[in-house]
């Protein structure tokens, strides 16, 4: 059982070990023999990171095509290997060989950075997701306040891509994903602080780690009424926020084409569905880690229950967007703002007021 | 130097070089929506900067704060001015020498004061957890700046309505 539990960690050693040991015949200082390992396996670290998340964007994306067909009674991709599995591997094949149309009237630079600058939230954001016990890339001290920060640059990337296309669909997509990130951002970071008060640490460590009693059951959900809101508010937000239907104005292809996407094609166009994709996983990651006790649970190993409640979340988000008909822009505003936002203000408040009962009974 | 300090030297080096490359793309470029690129680029350099001298709270609210909102009011501002797709704009105007002047004289003024004070740097590095510090300093020792900070901010916001309003 502890070998299963450690597996990653002990792997991680492992490769650690046999490092100095290759690297031991060399002859090198005991200090930069130490840097040199560790330089390797960070970016061992991060390798395997970006590989595992593009396998999980594959998976994703057939697991929402698949789950599109049976709540519309359809069947779905079918074709390419057994169960459609190979479709989205066939998709990005497509994606690599496709001409990359630049508009002839567009800002050519700013078109071709827009892309690069969407995906870099999402990959910043990877370095400080617990996996699993001992499985984070990085702890540090502002974990939460590391990944708000870090999802703020992903506005830049979308508006400019708006822009750079020099056409009206895409400014008018753009200006729509501004206002919409920049509503919902508020409600999403007011719903963290009941979390951080709780915990007393912005560290995604320690709030794991404040969640362990009770046979691994103690989750902030639990936590009646603040984890219950903070839960729904936070998860509604993280949905406009990464903007998956219902709250997929900026793209709204039945009004503005494909918003801010609609000039761009082949790989260009697939960084921006992966970045949809890699934020829509980590907004899960954050509402598994904050509210449903990250890698904490009873019997089964840590990284399990950790993907186990990132999956469950991703089939939520499935599940609400193949059923709810897309917002209008003033339905839109009027959720974040004068719905969300003071029903997490109250929250925070309730917060404050219960922190002596929340300690007595062991949050 | 130690290996970490020869580290930290290059690290500063490349954020700064970040910062200032920022700097005159945000003076130069003869579009706007490049200069406000330019701008986040600066921003991004002094967070990085912060980042080197191990102010991570600093230097993620410097991310958050100006790279995350404050640019994109910029962009956003930009995006409601005519001639947005035009690469021809000139950087400066009738004033430019008044302007070169007054930057002059204040560039002068800070590396005056910058070099002329006496930083007091702590010995000892404050072990734990930096954050919990800091909010029960700013609830009790710097509660009226804090304070101050806060008004001055809701004035902002009633101004920015009032104006919007009419």
């Amino acid at each position: 059982m502890d070998i299963l539990n450690n597996l990653f960690v002990s792997l991680y050693v492992w490769v650690a070990d046999l490092l100095h040991g290759l690297l031991g015949g060399l002859g090198l200082a005991k200090d930069a023999e130490a840097a040199l390992v560790s330089a390797i396996m960070v970016l061992l670290v991060i390798t395997v990171i970006l590989l595992w998340m593009v396998l999980m964007v594959l998976i994703l994306i057939w697991l929402e095509r698949k789950n599109a067909a049976r709540l519309q009674d359809r069947v779905g991709p079918n074709r390419v290997g057994p169960w459609g599995l190979l479709q989205p591997v066939a998709d990005t094949i497509k994606m690599f060989i496709k001409e990359d149309i630049v508009p002839a009237n567009a800002d050519k630079f700013v078109h071709t950075l827009a892309p690069m600058v969407a995906m870099m939230p999402a990959v910043l954001a990877f370095a400080v997701i617990p996996w699993g016990k001992g499985m984070q890339p990085v702890d540090i001290n502002i974990g939460v306040l590391w990944i708000v920060a870090v999802a703020s640059i992903g506005t830049i990337g979308v508006f400019i891509g708006g822009y750079g296309s020099n056409n009206k669909y895409s400014l008018l997509g753009g200006m729509r994903a501004v206002a919409q990130m920049v509503s919902y951002e508020i409600p999403q970071v007011l719903t963290m602080v009941p979390i951080v008060l709780m915990v007393g640490s912005m560290s995604l460590v320690k709030i794991n780690e404040a969640q362990s009693g009770w046979f691994g059951l103690q989750w902030f959900i639990f936590a009646v009424p603040v984890g219950p809101i903070a839960f729904v508010v936070y998860y509604l937000s993280a949905l406009a926020e990464v903007g998956r239907t219902p709250f997929d104005l900026p793209e709204g292809e039945s009004e503005i084409v494909a918003g801010y996407m609609t000039e761009y094609s082949g790989m260009k166009w697939g960084l921006f569905y992966l970045a949809e994709y890699f934020n829509f996983f980590i907004v899960c990651t954050i509402a598994a880690t904050l509210f449903l006790g990250g890698w904490n649970g009873p019997i089964l190993p840590p990284y399990v229950w950790f993907i186990l409640k990132v999956y469950g979340l991703i089939l939520l988000g499935m599940w609400i967007r193949m059923t709810w008909p897309r917002f209008r822009v003033d339905q839109l505003m009027n959720l974040a703002w004068k719905v969300l936002v003071p029903i997490a203000l109250v929250n925070i408040v309730l917060a404050g007021l219960g922190l002596p009962i929340f300690k007595t009974i062991g949050f | 130097m130690s290996t970490p300090l020869v580290l930290t030297y290059v690290g500063f080096l490349i954020m700064a070089a970040v910062a200032i490359c920022g700097g005159l793309i945000a003076v130069s470029a003869r579009n706007l929506i490049r200069a406000a690129l330019g701008l986040i680029l600066s921003f991004v350099g002094v967070a990085g900067l912060y980042f080197v001298l191990e102010a991570e709270f600093i230097a993620v609210v410097q991310i958050l704060v100006y790279v995350g909102a404050i640019s994109i009011l910029v962009l956003f501002a930009v995006m409601l001015t005519r001639g947005l797709m035009r690469r021809d704009l000139s950087a400066q105007n009738s004033q430019w020498i008044a302007a070169l002047v007054v930057a002059l004289v204040l560039f002068s003024a800070l590396l005056l004061v910058a070099t002329g004070t006496n930083w007091k740097v702590a010995e000892t590095k404050i072990a734990g957890d930096l954050i919990p510090k800091l909010g029960e300093q700013l609830m009790t020792t710097y509660l009226l700046p804090f304070e101050a900070v806060s008004l001055l901010l809701l004035a902002a916001l009633v101004g920015a309505i009032v104006i919007a309003r009419e």
